[in-house]
């Protein structure tokens, strides 16, 4: 067992991490020993006595690999079980934990900390920066070259799910050649934006019919329900007014007496200008049809949706029209 | 309606001559009686007291005296026959209807009849409804079935096709007046004030002749009528009449959720005290939590439409004035803002009003969220300047 710790804990919430840390891991236990028998464990299944049972030297076997996935579901049993087993001295055995956060389970870290477990973290990658470093290391690993504006390009159309981005990193890597430009991910994943409700209402808001819609129709197709699209569409609008009525003073002071956020204030400020108390109520009955329509008033919430961008679109650039209800 | 008639369990049951006679035959005549009865009238009208005083006369060796063990049990809800379902959440589930329809076939164990009342027979799930088709259509010999809903609509057709309906009106102000002065010992001006105010609605002017809070927050909602200019106002009201609701929810519900979790805890054999409950008691409290959430909704969407009922009615009030019609009025306290809001509309636009106001109550029951069905409302409400 040379260069190999018998614990290993691969700690935080990202599953891509996670997996690939426990790839490696394997692999690594695997080049000390071909022969190693990976036996693996789900908290959520796991029954009183499996890791001891496995863990007893056999005759017959050689040397084993327990893996236990998702500790921080794991019940009293398991934590007590790993923390035995930590305690015990392993023969031809190593143990390899996976815990997603949290405080569950917080004894068997401990105890696997003490016995000098290597550490894997797998921190969360949520921010854009995040994941933009994400992906320059993804490239920077096969020895690659990306531009900025291809990664930002990637960004939008895939990044919503982090496993969905690294496996299009891994397929731009194989199946291109040279620096990775913007025309290059245009070509593997042109035309396809992740657009979220925020970006729909900010648009219709706006009064950007176009954008709109089109953001729209990807949001929708990318699985975006049409009942949170409105929700966003009437608290943007709720937003604007209540800022655009409530007159001048700081945004800070208004911040507080509207209950929201100061950078909410300046926004929803900034979107008000080219609105006036009718039209933008009329965006806002518009909206609260097409709420009753997606929740079984109307036959179809999609078509109901987008009436109601156009509405507000339309309010924005001042149509006569009448009242929406 | 004949004196005699308005006596024992039906004295309760008030300004519906015609139905409590329909009811009273079948009480007494075998070959008037069915197993399957559909009360339906508005809010307020009575359906639930007139299925209870129903049930009793049937209890009633003496076909409804009001004094004997029966009658009183039945109206304490305690008779063993008589099983009353009614619900605080949103909806009655199919769990629920199967237990009734399985209940439904047992024969009546002390009285004569096993009487099940639904009370919210509208807010049976379409599947509960579905569950209950068997037992209501192969009745059992003594079972009764009696479900109350607002209106036939309100109920399935394979439910409504399988039982009898009775319409119950509106009472008479004064009778629902009377009713408060006799049974709760309420002042009869203030209860003929009240009865008015909750546009006779029994138990709506019950609250409103006991509670100081509710008539302010009546009050606070119809003076919104008159003050609503421009889209600020608008969006003001809105958010008003919203946080009402959330409060008087949270406050009639804060306290009994705190019991209820508490003798689950006791039933459970748990340590109130504990930071963290052992994982099968966990499990219940939330089941629990989850329940009080729905009821919180309910209540917070019942509060809702009653200040949305209040509101119509003083435009309701203020078009009456208008026409030169010489019925009463409804807010005969705030005659000032009444004249007000009918100089400062035309009848067209007080029947938009009106029209906004049954818009957001559709809506609203609808799940468009409180706040944004409110405030389209109160966005057409707003008065010229």
């Amino acid at each position: 067992m040379t260069g190999m710790p018998t614990y290993v804990l691969i700690a935080g919430p990202e599953q891509v991490l996670a997996d690939r840390a426990l790839a490696s891991t394997i692999e690594a236990y695997r080049a000390v020993d071909p022969e190693t028998e990976v036996i693996r464990m789900e908290a959520s299944t796991y029954q009183p006595g499996e890791l001891a049972m496995h863990a007893s030297p056999s005759l017959f076997s050689g040397t084993k690999l327990l893996v236990v996935r998702d500790l921080d579901e794991g019940g009293d049993d398991l934590v007590q079980d790993v923390v035995a087993l930590v305690e015990t001295d392993l023969q031809d055995v190593w143990l390899t934990v996976l815990h997603k956060g949290g405080q569950r389970g917080k004894k068997a870290l401990t105890a696997l900390k003490n016995a000098d477990a290597r550490v894997i973290d797998a921190p969360a990658i949520k921010s854009d920066r995040d994941k933009s470093s994400f992906v320059m290391g993804e490239f920077q690993v096969a020895r690659r070259k990306i531009t900025p504006d291809a990664v930002r390009a990637l960004l939008e159309a895939v990044g919503k799910d982090l496993s969905e981005l690294a496996s299009s990193c891994q397929q731009l890597i194989a199946d291109t050649a040279g620096v990775v430009d913007e025309g290059r991910v245009a070509l593997y994943y042109g035309g396809k934006v992740e657009a979220t409700g925020f970006r729909v209402a900010d648009a219709a808001v706006a009064g950007n019919a176009a954008d709109a819609l089109r953001l729209l129709r990807h949001a929708l197709a990318s699985g975006v329900d049409p009942v949170p699209i409105v929700a966003v569409l009437a608290s943007q609008l709720r937003q604007v007014a209540r800022v655009a009525t409530a007159g001048g003073g700081s945004s800070g002071a208004l911040a507080k007496s509207l209950g929201m956020a100061p950078w909410q204030v300046d926004r929803a400020r900034q979107a008000a200008r080219g609105w006036d108390g009718d039209r933008l109520g009329r965006a806002i009955q518009a909206v609260a049809a097409a709420d009753f329509a997606v929740k079984g008033g109307g036959r179809d919430p999609v078509y109901a949706v987008e009436q109601a961008v156009l509405a507000i679109t339309a309010q924005r650039h001042g149509a006569a029209t009448g009242r929406a209800g | 309606m004949s004196e005699s008639s308005a006596t024992g369990v039906w004295r309760d049951v008030i300004g519906q001559p015609t139905a409590v006679q329909v009811l009273q035959d079948a009480v007494r005549d075998p070959a008037r009686m069915t197993h399957g009865w559909l009360l339906t009238g508005p809010p307020g009208s009575g359906r639930s007291t007139a299925a209870r005083a129903f049930a009793a006369a049937l209890e009633c060796p003496d076909d409804g005296c009001g004094q004997c063990r029966e009658c009183r049990t039945v109206a304490e809800g305690t008779h063993a026959d008589v099983t009353v379902m009614s619900t605080q959440g949103l909806s009655i589930q199919v769990r629920d209807a199967r237990e009734l329809a399985r209940l439904a076939q047992h024969r009546p164990t002390v009285g004569h009849w096993r009487v099940i009342i639904i009370e919210d027979a509208d807010r049976l799930t379409e599947r509960a409804a579905d569950a209950l088709l068997k037992a209501l259509e192969e009745p059992v010999p003594r079972t009764v079935w009696v479900l109350c809903a607002p209106s036939v609509e309100d109920v399935i057709i394979t439910i409504r096709s399988r039982s009898r309906h009775i319409g119950l009106r509106t009472p008479a102000v004064a009778a629902v007046a009377e009713l408060l002065t006799r049974r709760d010992g309420i002042d009869p001006q203030v209860a003929l004030h009240a009865a008015r105010a909750a546009q006779s609605h029994v138990g709506l002017a019950r609250r409103l002749a006991r509670d100081q809070g509710a008539r302010t927050r009546r009050e606070t909602t119809l003076l919104m009528a008159g003050r609503i200019r421009g889209l600020g106002d608008a969006m003001t009201a809105a958010a008003d009449l919203a946080a009402l609701a959330t409060e008087e929810s949270s406050a009639a519900s804060g306290e009994r959720n705190a019991t209820e979790k508490m003798h689950l805890l006791e039933q459970l054999g748990a340590d109130p005290a504990a930071r963290t409950q052992p994982p099968h008691v966990r499990s219940q409290l939330s089941a629990l939590e989850k329940e009080q959430k729905t009821r919180a909704t309910r209540f917070g969407r019942d509060v809702i439409d009653r200040s949305l009922v209040d509101l119509l009615s003083i435009y309701r009030d203020a078009l009456v004035v208008q026409l030169g019609e010489p019925v009463e009025l409804v807010n005969t306290d705030l005659r000032e803002e009444v004249l007000s809001l009918s100089t400062a509309l035309r009848a067209e636009g007080l029947l938009n009003a009106m029209d906004a106001i049954g818009t957001a109550r559709e809506r609203i029951t609808a799940n468009v969220p409180p706040l944004l069905a409110l405030e389209a409302m109160t966005i057409s409400l707003q008065l010229p300047a």
